[in-house]
């Protein structure tokens, strides 16, 4: 078996960098800063790569993919058959990501080296960008469910810094705060779920739990709470956590907010990897999901189906680019999610999981390419609103043909990649519930609308006048995008179905054209609709806008999602709960607390005159004191 | 009897050889060039240290006089780290030209009394314990009146002589009694045929007292804060850690070997001590403003908090001690060493002083704040998971309200502690303590207190290895 243990080195290089430059980073000039940064990226994207190719294709024993402990240390003894260790866990999906996040995050960086230039705290937002990177790849690489939480946590952490970058905008700090609170909530549900889990199991090793023999599927009985098992409860918690971290409805009021971090933090962490890892943490236990708890499984799909359609009704009326963007991320996870949670276990019956991952991988291409394109193009016009763009595609030539791609892809034309990772999750879709299908079948028909709504509004349209003719971004920032472009082209062609399966083990594919062609024109629609709107300056959207004037009202302000948590947070839980619990905190807690620190302060004042100074006097306590204890064990006990 | 089993005692010959070698060296200097023993003695204490961790002999020596085992082993090795720090540590202070002549004197005064905390460690009788006592203690004494120009060092030497003579005083009537009421002084002799006669218990509680004194448990504690503002502040921070780690070790040996049949009663007695040395520490801390006067009453507290791992009675109970010893070695090495930097530079060490430190002396600053952080038990640092594992061990000896009661004066020393951080970062002060610049082992010394903070806190294998070695309450 081939020794993998270098694959530690993958998230320890980024840590290495992000205290190099956190310590020392003030000292040097920026831009060295930035190139160490990358220079520590390029190295985990290469040990990624070797990883990948030997893994999938240096040959392995037996059927399928074994897998794999590369490396663990014990941590922390609990109970003695409770550790928690920390180590690199490969296998099929963990080799995926560790391509996917390396990859993206190592063009971001590139990306960045221009976008960034000349920004304050140049420096801090590189060692950032390492410390999440570090904190991304030791989540994907973890060996259970302790570490995945430790990283999961500070992934949170640098979520937070990144967003907050701009920390002297009050809307950056606002958003970097609800991120994490939002995110926060959700990680309780997670922490509970682990706890359950790893009390009825007695373990948190992944090996250990998704092992067929293993206690979490054998044995997944335990007490019943309103009809489902202990188990699927708290398999449900853990896709709490999951859903927060990737925005599924209703912990997603955080993701459009979270927009407010600079661009390429919008491209890395909340399009391509962290708002992922939902999709890969159920993908992780997805054995025990399927096997032991299938109605957590319901719930997975449920809540994918609805954030996609949701997000993609919302996603039609926004009108800040990278907020569309973001509504898009939501509603393309979603799919992944539905995907899961659609799967059935091994063989043909994992297509939905194959699937999922398959769209993971393609959507963080073209998702990434679409952000950073978007990034070029605020870099060039220095605003994010579209109706303030128009016509952009004389100036921006390079971002305009990548961006057609990007958008392309993401409607799910063929050959292009999208075509099919989606396809798969709507045949997927239609061998498990149709309802379902049919709702994503009409989201396949939003996101070609509002995909190409974005498009025409920003390098189409009307002929705007801007303050300075944009230019098109450096070169820096070029090559990163035609880079994520080819792979946006040719990442359809990968062999998932042979590398990436619920069971480690390849099985056969059909194209079904009764479900792939009307998916496509279907797509073509939503194009041809948005091409007649969008392409030239007419008065179709208002019209249709004034038409179905209560819907856009709605889908504009995101369905009131934010007032609806303001009011739950502000108006019930503050005044019923937290203000009773203030008062009794202030009058009764603290109140006890000053009386003890009064009696404290005042016999400590009355003791000083024991310590006088004078030897004859220590003697003498000594003495009585000695004398006292014989008293008081000899005689009294 | 070979030659080789002498290698048993290979701690205790080879610092009696190292002794003799500083003597015989600093007779052959020039008085000008006393210092130069410094590196000499670094260097052969570090070799020391290295060999005392090389795997060696075990076994018992003198017909059961002498005991060395895997535990004692380890015991004298966390006290020779601690020792070594503090021998980085004091350099500064020994170059003063106040102290040149007597350089050596120090390190072979320093090297006695942990000569004589060995032999009491490996002692297998109260004779041998007895004399590695006093050796331990004598040398202390001259210790602390190191500067006897200055009254308060003088008065130190004094006070802690006279002290330690009377607690020597009962402890050997208590020994006495012992003696007399079971005919014999070795531990394993006297551990079969003890018994709750009053004569008996009257002789351990005197036993008790004694170490009590060592450790500075309430009421025999009153010497502690006077001592330790007068003595020369690397001789307070010796006596604050390595002495009492020490009696700590030895204590816990003793009651759970020789004292094993009366362990209900002397739990009782601990019990109490506890609570009181724990409270009385904490309400003296609060109001001190002298820093080496406020840290001998914080060591006072937390001599408080090592008394609930004995309590434990079990495994656990003696490995928390010792872990919990080995953490606050390097967190109190920690405060001390800041206060012993600023003092050899500006001779100031009141907590006033302290105010607006950190605009100054920003590395010294945070490096106080992680001890004080350790020393009060927050976590990530070392000192967290020392107290946590003490609270585990008294709880899991069922002792549920001596627990809410430590956690109740944790929480009061979490006050005290931050009044000094408070101090270095928040209070203004017209004229702060100007930067300096620590020498190069002065900066090894504080950067090893560091390391071992963040260390022990994070490599859990240190307190596996402590546990495998450790024993509960024997129960023949």
């Amino acid at each position: 078996m081939t020794d993998y243990s270098y694959t530690i080195l993958i998230p320890l290089v980024p840590l290495a960098v992000f205290l190099f430059i956190g310590l020392t980073g003030h000292k040097m000039k920026p831009i060295v800063s930035g190139l160490i940064g990358t220079a520590g990226l390029a190295f985990g994207a290469i040990l990624a790569y070797i990883t990948a190719i030997s893994y999938f294709w240096g040959g392995h024993e037996g059927a399928g993919y074994a897998s794999i402990k590369a490396f663990e240390i014990p941590w922390l003894h609990v109970t003695k058959n409770l550790t928690i260790s920390l180590g690199s866990l490969i296998d099929p999906i963990s080799v995926m990501m560790l391509v996917v996040i390396t990859t993206v995050s190592l063009m971001v960086h590139i990306y960045s080296l221009g976008y960034m230039k000349g920004e304050k705290g140049f420096h801090r937002f590189f060692a950032f960008l390492s410390l999440f990177s570090f904190s991304m790849l030791g989540l994907v690489l973890a060996t259970n469910i302790f570490q995945m939480y430790i990283f999961w946590e500070l992934v949170g952490v640098s979520s937070f810094l990144l967003i907050g970058f701009y920390y002297e905008k009050p809307s950056a700090v606002a958003a970097s705060k609800k991120a994490f609170i939002v995110t926060r909530f959700a990680d309780l549900g997670f922490l509970i779920g682990i706890l359950m889990l790893s009390f009825n199991t007695q373990t948190f090793d992944f090996q250990t739990l998704v092992s067929q023999t293993g206690p979490a599927i054998s044995q997944p009985g335990g007490a019943a709470f309103m009809g489902l098992s202990v188990l699927t409860w708290s398999l449900i918690f853990i896709f709490m956590g999951g859903a927060g971290k990737s925005a599924m409805f209703p912990l997603h009021i955080w993701l459009p907010d979270a927009m407010e971090g600079p661009t390429p933090v919008s491209a890395l962490i909340h399009a391509a990897t962290m708002v992922v890892a939902g999709v890969y943490l159920v993908a992780r236990l997805f054995p025990v999901y399927a096997l032991g708890a299938p109605d957590a499984l319901t719930v997975v799909a449920w809540v994918g189906g609805i954030s996609s359609l949701f997000a993609a009704v919302i996603a039609c009326t926004q009108t800040d680019i990278k907020r569309v963007l973001a509504y898009s991320t939501m509603s393309q996870i979603g799919y992944m999610m539905l995907a899961l949670g659609v799967s059935g276990y091994g063989g043909h019956d994992g297509l939905g999981f194959m699937a999922a991952n398959f769209h993971l991988f393609t959507h963080a291409m073209f998702k990434a390419l679409l952000f950073l394109g978007a990034g070029a193009v605020i870099h060039a016009v220095h605003n994010n609103d579209m109706s303030g763009m128009g016509g952009l595609r004389k100036y921006l030539p390079w971002t305009h043909a990548t961006f057609l791609i990007a958008c392309i892809t993401i409607a799910g034309i063929p050959p292009l990649s999208g075509f099919f990772s989606k396809d798969e999750i709507l045949v997927a879709a239609f061998h498990h519930n149709p309802v379902l299908f049919y709702i994503e079948y009409a989201v396949a028909g939003l996101t070609a609308f509002y995909m190409f709504r974005l498009y025409y509004s920003i390098f189409w349209g009307k002929e705007t006048h801007y303050h300075h003719t944009p230019h098109e971004a450096p070169l820096v920032m070029i090559i990163p995008l035609l880079i994520l472009a080819f792979g946006s082209i040719f990442a359809g062609f990968l062999p998932f179905e042979e590398l990436v399966t619920s069971d480690g083990l390849p099985f056969e594919l059909h194209t079904e054209w009764a479900i792939a062609i009307p998916s496509v024109l279907i797509a073509l629609v939503g194009i041809t609709v948005a091409t007649i709107m969008y392409r030239k300056v007419t008065a179709i959207p208002d019209k249709i806008a004034g038409s179905v004037s209560h819907l856009y009202k709605w889908s504009y302000h995101k369905f009131y999602m934010d007032e609806v948590y303001l009011f739950v947070t502000k108006k019930i839980i503050f005044r019923f709960i937290s203000r009773p619990i203030a008062w009794f905190d202030r009058h009764v807690v603290d109140g006890t607390m000053n009386g003890i620190a009064g009696v404290t302060q005042f016999a400590s004042f009355n003791i000083r005159n024991l310590q006088s100074g004078k030897v004859q006097q220590y003697a003498y306590v000594f003495i009585t004191g000695a004398l006292v204890l014989v008293f008081i064990f000899v005689f009294l006990w | 009897m070979s030659i080789y089993d002498f290698l048993t005692m290979r701690h205790e010959l080879l610092l009696t050889l190292i002794a003799i070698l500083v003597l015989i060296i600093d007779l052959n200097l020039k008085p000008s060039q006393k210092h130069y023993i410094i590196p000499i003695v670094q260097v052969l204490f570090l070799l020391h240290v290295v060999i005392g961790f090389l795997p060696g002999n075990e076994g018992v020596m003198f017909g059961g006089m002498y005991r060395s085992s895997a535990l004692t082993i380890i015991m004298k090795n966390i006290l020779n780290v601690g020792v070594l720090i503090i021998l980085f540590q004091s350099v500064t202070w020994l170059k003063s030209p106040d102290n040149r002549e007597k350089i050596s004197e120090y390190f072979i005064l320093l090297f006695s009394t942990l000569i004589g905390m060995y032999f009491m460690i490996s002692s297998g009788d109260f004779l041998m314990f007895y004399l590695g006592l006093e050796i331990a203690t004598i040398p202390m004494a001259a210790l602390a009146a190191y500067t006897h120009h200055q009254t308060r060092s003088a008065e130190a030497g004094i006070k802690l002589i006279l002290s330690s003579a009377l607690s020597s005083g009962v402890l050997l009537f208590g020994l006495s009694f012992i003696y007399g009421t079971t005919g014999s002084l070795y531990f394993d002799q006297v551990a079969e045929v003890y018994s709750n006669s009053s004569l008996q218990i009257l002789a351990f509680i005197f036993f008790f007292a004694g170490m009590a004194f060592k450790i500075s448990l309430v009421p025999f504690h009153l010497w502690t804060a006077d001592v330790y503002e007068g003595a020369p502040v690397n001789v307070t921070s010796y006596l604050s850690v390595i002495s009492k780690g020490a009696a700590s070790f030895i204590l816990i040996i003793i009651l759970f070997t020789v004292f094993h049949s009366i362990a209900y009663l002397w739990k009782d007695m601990i019990y109490l001590i506890a609570i009181l040395t724990m409270t009385v520490g904490n309400l003296f801390a609060m109001r001190q403003k002298n820093m080496k006067r406020f840290l001998a009453f914080s060591s006072i507290a937390q001599a408080g908090f090592i008394l609930l791992g004995i309590l434990g009675g079990n495994v656990t109970g003696m490995t928390s001690v010792i872990y919990f010893v080995l953490v606050y070695i390097f967190s109190n090495l920690g405060a001390f060493g800041v206060v012993s930097a600023i003092l050899a530079v500006t001779g100031k060490e009141s907590m006033d002083d302290y105010d607006g430190l950190y605009a100054t002396n920003p590395k010294l600053s945070l490096l106080m704040t992680l001890s004080m952080f350790s020393l009060a038990g927050i976590p990530p640092v070392a000192g967290f998971f020392g107290k946590f594992f003490l609270f585990t061990a008294a709880a899991s000896a069922g002792y549920y309200w001596l627990v809410l009661i430590a956690v109740l004066n944790a929480t009061i020393s979490l006050y005290y502690y931050l009044l000094v951080v408070k101090a270095m970062f928040i209070n203004k002060n017209e004229t702060p303590i100007a930067y300096f610049k620590s020498d190069l082992p002065t900066r090894i010394g504080l950067l090893a207190c560091v390391l071992g903070i963040f260390v022990l806190g994070f490599w859990s294998q240190i307190y596996e290895i402590i546990s495998s070695l450790s024993f509960g309450i024997v129960n023949f």
